[in-house]
C-alpha cells in the first residue's frame, strides 16, 4: 500500500503543476457560484439547498475533466509502461489516481464553504443539511470521479475519455428526472440507478445506510471495472 | 554461470497477429544479451512480457524459481526497464522524477539522495536535475530513462532500444553507459544498430517475425550461417556453369553464387569456410580456363549480411 500513497501523492501534486486544476476550480466555482447567488437573493432564505440541487449535473461535467487525462494520458504518452513495470500492482495504480481525484474534488469544494459562512451572517442557517450536503457531495465526487477513471482506461484519447465520463455521469444525474418514459415496474429500479436521487437524500441531512450503500456500490462496481480494463490491456 | 531467465514456448498474439512465436531460450547471470530484429519481429513484446508488462498467450519466463504469472511484484523488483523512448512524465522536474522512483523502489529516504546523485554522475545528467523532462533533449531523456532503471541497483537491466534517435555523440555516451553496467549486471537490450550489438553483446538472440532465428555469439552466428568470409568475382568471356562446376569440387568452398552476367562479365561470390584460404586454389583453376579475371576480392561476412540474409529469407 506504500506505492499507492507514491502513486496518490505524484498524481495529486501533476495537478497543480498545469494550470489545468486552476481553471477547472475557477470554472467551478463561477458556475455554482453564479447560479447560487442569482437566485439566492429572491428565495430570502438562509441556506444552500439550491447550491446542493444544482451540485450533480455540475459535477457531471466538472469531475470527467478532471479525470479524463489520469489513465489516457499515461497510456498515450507510454508513461504506464515505466509506471507498471516499477513494483507496483495495478490496485495501487487505481486507488492511487482514484484518491488523487477524490482529493482534487475535496480541495474544489473547500471555497464553497465560504458560502454558508457569508450566508450565516444574513440569518440563522442550519447547519444539519449543509453537513449532509458536504458528506453527500463528497460521496457522489467519490462515484463520479470512480466513472471518470473508468472511462479513461478505455482510450488514449482525453476528449473522448471525457465525452465518455461526462455521458455516464449525467445518465446518473438524470435518470431518475426521466422515469415518466419508463413502465411502472422499473421505476423503482431506475430511481435507485439515478445519483441525484440519493444525493437529494443526503443533503436534507438526513444519513440514510442506502444512500451511502449507493455512492459506495458505485465507486467500488467502477474502480473494478477500471481493474478488468487494465488487466484486459495485458 | 547459472541461468538466471529461462524463457520456454513463449507465444503472444495480439487478436489475431501472432507477435511471438513460440520462441524460447535462455540467459545466464551476467551475460549482456541483445536481441536483434527488423521491425515488428516481436523485440519490444518480448521484453514487455519480461518485465511483466504483458501476459504472454501462452508459454512461461522464470526468474531464478519466480514465474511472470504468480511472482510479477517480486521479478519487478529484479528488473529496471527502460522502454523505448523513455516516456517519462514530461511535467516533471528530472530530480522529482528520480525521487518519486525511488520511493516506488522502496529506497530509504536517509539513502535518496545519495543513490539520485551515484546515478546522476553514472549517467552525467547532473545539469538538468531540475529542469522539467519536457525541456529535455532526447539523449537526456535516455539518461533519465536509464538512471530510473538502475534506481533500485538491479539485477537484471532491460533496455528497448536504447540509442534509438540518438545522435552519434549521444550514441557512444549511452553505449559506454551500457558497457560499464554491463561489467556487473545481466543486461538484456533490443537493437537496431548491429555494430552495436557486435561491440557490446555476449550474446545475440536475432528475432524475425516472433521466431529466433539465431542465437548465439557473433562468432557462433557467422560460423552457424556457413563460412566466415566471401571471394567477390569478376570475370570476362566466361560462362557461369563452367566456373561453376570448375570450382565446386574444391572441398573448402561452401557455395558459389552468381550475382550479375552481362555484358560477357559474369560477377559472382563464393563463400569459403573462415579457417581454410583457398584463394590460391581458385586463382589457380581460373587461370586454367579462357576467362580473363576483372575483379578478386574478399569481404568478411559482417554480422550486417547476416542479419539481412536471416530476416529476408524468413
Amino acid at each position: 500500500m506504500k506505492n499507492f500513497l507514491n502513486i496518490y501523492k505524484r498524481e495529486f501534486k501533476s495537478y497543480f503543476v498545469s494550470p489545468i486544476a486552476y481553471i477547472v476550480i475557477s470554472i467551478f466555482l463561477i458556475i455554482t457560484g453564479w447560479f447560487f447567488f442569482s437566485t439566492f437573493f429572491l428565495f430570502g432564505q438562509a441556506e444552500l439547498r439550491n447550491f446542493f440541487s444544482l451540485l450533480p449535473i455540475t459535477f457531471s461535467f466538472i469531475i470527467p475533466a478532471i479525470t479524463m487525462r489520469l489513465f489516457s494520458e499515461e497510456i498515450h504518452t507510454g508513461s504506464y509502461e515505466l509506471l507498471y513495470t516499477m513494483p507496483v500492482t495495478g490496485l495501487d495504480i487505481i486507488l492511487g489516481k482514484f484518491f488523487s481525484a477524490l482529493f482534487f474534488i475535496i480541495i474544489m469544494l473547500l471555497p464553497t464553504l465560504s458560502y454558508g459562512i457569508f450566508i450565516s451572517f444574513l440569518g440563522d442557517i442550519d447547519w444539519g443539511p449543509v453537513l449532509g450536503g458536504y458528506i453527500g457531495a463528497i460521496l457522489m465526487g467519490a462515484a463520479y470521479a470512480s466513472v471518470g477513471l473508468f472511462a479513461s482506461s478505455l482510450t488514449r484519447n482525453q476528449v473522448i475519455a471525457f465525452i465518455i465520463g461526462m455521458a455516464f455521469c449525467v445518465f446518473l444525474t438524470l435518470i431518475d428526472k426521466m422515469l415518466f418514459f419508463l413502465p411502472e415496474r422499473l421505476l423503482n429500479i431506475f430511481q435507485y440507478i439515478g445519483a441525484d436521487f440519493h444525493f437529494q437524500n443526503i443533503s436534507k441531512g438526513v444519513i440514510d445506510s442506502r444512500d451511502i450503500v449507493y455512492f459506495f456500490s458505485v465507486s467500488f462496481i467502477m474502480l473494478f471495472a477500471t481493474g478488468i480494463v487494465i488487466q484486459r490491456k495485458k | 554461470m547459472r541461468n538466471l531467465i529461462k524463457i520456454s514456448e513463449l507465444t503472444k498474439y495480439y487478436d489475431n497477429v501472432c507477435a511471438v512465436d513460440n520462441i524460447s531460450f535462455e540467459i545466464k547471470k551476467g551475460e549482456i544479451v541483445g536481441l536483434l530484429g527488423p521491425n515488428g519481429a516481436g523485440k519490444t513484446t518480448t521484453l514487455r512480457i519480461l518485465t511483466c508488462y504483458l501476459e504472454p498467450t501462452s508459454g512461461n519466463v522464470t526468474f531464478d524459481n519466480l514465474n511472470i504469472y504468480d511472482h510479477s511484484l517480486e521479478i519487478k523488483r529484479l528488473v529496471g526497464y527502460l522502454p523505448e523512448s523513455a516516456p517519462i512524465y514530461p511535467d516533471m522536474l528530472v530530480y522529482d522524477y528520480l525521487k518519486f522512483v525511488a520511493n516506488i523502489r522502496g529506497i530509504e529516504s536517509k539513502n535518496q539522495d545519495n543513490r539520485i546523485k551515484e546515478l546522476a554522475d553514472l549517467c552525467e545528467i547532473n545539469e538538468v536535475m531540475h529542469k522539467s523532462v519536457f525541456e529535455l533533449s532526447k539523449g537526456y531523456k535516455q539518461r533519465v530513462g536509464l538512471a530510473h532503471a538502475m534506481m533500485s541497483d538491479p539485477e537484471i537491466l532491460v533496455l528497448d532500444e536504447p540509442t534509438s534517435g540518438l545522435d552519434p555523440n549521444q550514441i557512444i555516451d549511452i553505449r559506454n553507459i551500457i558497457k560499464e553496467i554491463g561489467k556487473k549486471k545481466t543486461v538484456i537490450f533490443s537493437t537496431h544498430i548491429l555494430s552495436e550489438a557486435e561491440a557490446t553483446c555476449d550474446r545475440i538472440v536475432i528475432i524475425n517475425k516472433g521466431k529466433i532465428v539465431a542465437d548465439g555469439s557473433t562468432e557462433e552466428i557467422k560460423e552457424k550461417k556457413g563460412g566466415d568470409y566471401l571471394i567477390n568475382i569478376s570475370l570476362m568471356n566466361g560462362r557461369f556453369d563452367d566456373i561453376k562446376r570448375t570450382l565446386n569440387n574444391i572441398p573448402e568452398i561452401k557455395e558459389v553464387v552468381l550475382k550479375n552476367n552481362k555484358d560477357k562479365i559474369i560477377d559472382f561470390s563464393i563463400s569459403c569456410k573462415a579457417k581454410d584460404d583457398v584463394r590460391p586454389e581458385i586463382y589457380r583453376r581460373i587461370k586454367e580456363t579462357d576467362c580473363i579475371l576483372l575483379e578478386f576480392h574478399t569481404e568478411s561476412r559482417t554480422l550486417e549480411t547476416i542479419f539481412r540474409e536471416l530476416t529476408r529469407e524468413n
